[in-house]
């Protein structure tokens, strides 16, 4: 018995995106086009399930070509752009929407989760909607009973749960309809970005139940912008691009490859200041003007291994010359400050500087776990008053590349010296 | 892993489909939970949060039947075949208030359902069915009140009552059917849900809701049967108040002509099925 689970082989999925209808700008014209209106609205509507080859000009691929394999147990990682053919690959082997072209085979049963809660009835109870989301999920009556109190248990909502739905705050609600979808075992999973839900520590448990799940030798495919659990949960990741697969291979490898690309594009590692329109608050007498982050060799960088050291520059004009401090903020996505690294705690002498200075601070280890960090700088004069502050003047992104240890559910990353006594 | 091969797996191909597809009957099956509990929330959220709850199911019908009592009955002095015009409407009323139900919440049934199988896979051909049993439990409820306008008007239980069920199979059919054809075209087409109200309408003064089939010349009346409520209005009437004979030519045309279009009505959806994610 072959251990091949899913078999996708050339699919491909067309859409048709509206065109602009001609308008036209003189009474005549616009009370014929309004009389032809409902000829032309049903040639427009009956195009959305007819495709002809000689209107091309609002047809898109969302998919094009994709093959790939999955085996029995596998965890699979699908990352790309917003519009890259992410949803429109689950939602054809959830069987939701029917490709163009291509075939795909499952050999299991799957149960997909392109967002939780699906067919809620706020009228319904708590415990009614346990049922009917169950079943639309795919259980079986008899298999929510079994579960039935793990669910509750698992939701926090206890005493409401023969409540209206509808009477939920929204983070019990999310909290039910994940605890439902937690539950769910079947033989391949699909899931769509559906794990950002509920504060901090509810995320958490849901982390920890999908990572579960994933080691319980299910095979489940897994979209998310999130770096950080894509790393965490799924050992081999597609990157799709465009409607292809760009890049098929090991997490790391795929998210470095990623990272590297978008960064790449976007802003090559250095943020001009001069013209920042982000969040800023400044007064003029000292000012930041550009940032930078640089790796070991002190070449522009965004990426940076775990351990790596991680240099940060920045350029400041300064026109009165009374010497200032200087402060970075770095947050994790989740808003936590990882580091506040601050210039008055250093022996640094930041006074008698020519009017442009460049100023760099080196953390030599960076003990973060993978993840996108944002650097927010404070700049203030002598007397430690502001002078300039930019929220979030740049990202970088932490991977893990040939380090062993993964899954840490800490921010800070520390191996430890061990001994036994 | 080892229990995996003695149990046969599952295997779903997934590729474009073309043409007529068969249904099947074996997948709806495995989905008879989902069918229970998405019939219990059409029952269970139809009259929330509503001070009557389930009287709505009667006052519905019985109301209509006060008006069309003095409109119809007294003002316009429309015959009812010697019953007391507001029996003789109720009677008909309650099969038609199934049927208008059952057509209209099936028709938009996949329109106020596209949030659920655009996100989730299941038999599509569920959508429109669900509607038209959720329905059964008023059409239950008005049923009742039959039984004690015939007490209040002298008429005693007929032993005709038995053939009541055949006529809910045959009506049931007709409202699948025709629900399945229009869900499957108002999922594209959004004018469709609008014309069904009028075609509602006009498919109310086609059958004998209001009248008695004597009113008519009696050669329409087998072109009439070719729409399946014209038999069961008439034929639940005689079952229910044992006064006329069962009209079983009507009915056998109407079971006919039910039974065609709740096949044809499937296959179409099924047809359509294909796009319906595309188009919502």
């Amino acid at each position: 018995m072959s251990d091949l689970i899913i078999k996708v082989e050339n699919l491909s999925k067309r859409y048709r995106i509206g065109v602009k209808d001609e308008t036209h700008d003189n009474l005549t014209g616009k009370i014929i086009s309004w009389i032809i209106s409902p000829f032309t609205n049903f040639r427009r509507v009956q195009k959305l399930s007819k495709f002809n080859n000689d209107d091309a000009q609002d047809i898109i691929w969302a998919m094009k070509n994709i093959s790939f394999e999955v085996n029995n147990g596998e965890i699979l990682g699908i990352i790309g752009k917003n519009g890259a053919g992410k949803s429109t690959l689950l939602k054809i082997l959830s069987r939701i929407v029917e490709p163009t072209s291509g075939q795909a085979t499952v050999y299991g049963r799957v149960a997909s989760l392109l967002e939780i809660g699906t067919g809620f009835h706020g009228e319904l109870s708590g415990r009614e909607n346990i049922y009917l989301n169950g079943t639309i999920l795919g259980m079986t009556k008899s298999e929510i009973n079994k579960n039935f109190d793990d669910i509750v248990e698992f939701s926090e909502v206890g005493k409401f749960i023969d409540t209206p739905v509808k009477r939920y705050s929204s983070g019990m609600y999310v909290r039910l309809a994940f605890a439902v979808a937690a539950h769910l075992n079947p033989e391949v999973l699909i899931i769509d970005e559906v794990l950002a839900v509920g504060d901090a520590a509810f995320q958490k448990k849901c982390l920890g139940k999908m990572s579960e799940t994933a080691r319980s030798g299910r095979t489940v495919l897994f979209v998310s912008h999130n770096m950080h659990t894509i790393q965490n949960l799924c050992s081999r990741t597609i990157l799709l691009e465009d409607g292809k697969i760009v890049l098929d291979g090991k997490t790391n490898e795929v998210v470095g490859h990623y990272l590297r690309q978008d960064t790449d594009k976007l802003i090559e590692g250095e943020n001009n200041l001069k013209k920042w329109h982000g969040s800023r608050k400044s007064f003029g007498n000292l000012r930041l003007t550009a940032v930078r982050t640089l790796d070991k060799n002190g070449e522009i960088c965004t990426i940076f291994n775990i351990y790596d050291p991680i240099t940060i520059e920045v350029d400041i004009k300064n026109i009165t010359d009374n010497g200032f401090v200087l402060s970075f903020m770095i947050h994790d996505p989740q808003a936590n400050m990882v580091y506040h690294i601050r210039s008055q705690d250093s022996n640094i002498v930041t006074q008698h500087l020519n009017s442009k200075t460049t100023v760099r601070m080196t953390i030599p280890e960076l003990k973060l776990v993978e993840n996108t960090y944002s650097i927010d700088i404070w700049l203030g004069n002598y007397f430690d008053l502001l002078e300039d502050h930019v929220e979030n003047a740049m990202t970088f992104n932490i991977i893990n590349q040939g380090h062993s240890v993964a899954h840490l559910k800490s921010i800070i990353h520390e191996t430890g010296q061990w001994e036994i006594v | 892993m080892k229990s995996k091969t003695s149990t046969p797996v599952h295997v779903v191909i997934i590729k474009p489909k073309t043409g007529w597809q068969l249904i099947d009957w074996k997948e709806l099956k495995e989905y008879k939970d989902l069918i229970y509990f998405l019939i219990l929330r059409d029952v269970k959220a139809l009259y929330k949060q509503t001070v009557l709850g389930f009287s709505w199911a009667i006052l519905k019908p019985f109301i209509k039947m006060i008006v069309f009592s003095i409109v119809f009955g007294g003002i316009a002095k429309i015959p009812s075949d010697d019953i007391p015009y507001p029996l003789f409407v109720y009677a008909g009323l309650v099969p038609w208030e199934y049927f208008s139900n059952s057509l209209t919440r099936s028709t938009s049934s996949l329109i106020s359902g596209s949030g659920i199988f655009t996100k989730v896979y299941f038999p599509r051909l569920i959508m429109p069915i669900v509607p038209c049993m959720a329905t059964l439990v008023d059409f239950t409820i008005a049923l009742s009140i039959v039984f004690i306008l015939m007490f209040y008007f002298g008429y005693a239980i007929s032993i005709t009552i038995f053939y009541l069920p055949i006529l809910i199979i045959i009506m049931i059919l007709t409202a699948a059917g025709l629900g399945m054809w229009l869900s499957a075209l108002a999922i594209q087409y959004r004018d469709v849900p609008y014309g069904v109200q009028f075609l509602v309408q006009i498919l109310m003064y086609a059958a004998p809701v209001i009248y008695p089939i004597s009113w008519l010349p009696e050669s329409y009346r087998i072109y009439l049967a070719i729409y399946p409520m014209y038999g069961i209005i008439e034929g639940s009437r005689a079952a229910i108040l044992g006064q006329n004979a069962m009209p079983w030519d009507l009915i056998g045309i109407g079971a006919i002509s039910a039974f065609i279009m709740f096949i044809t009505g499937a296959y179409y959806f099924k047809r359509k099925e294909r796009i319906f994610a595309d188009v919502a």
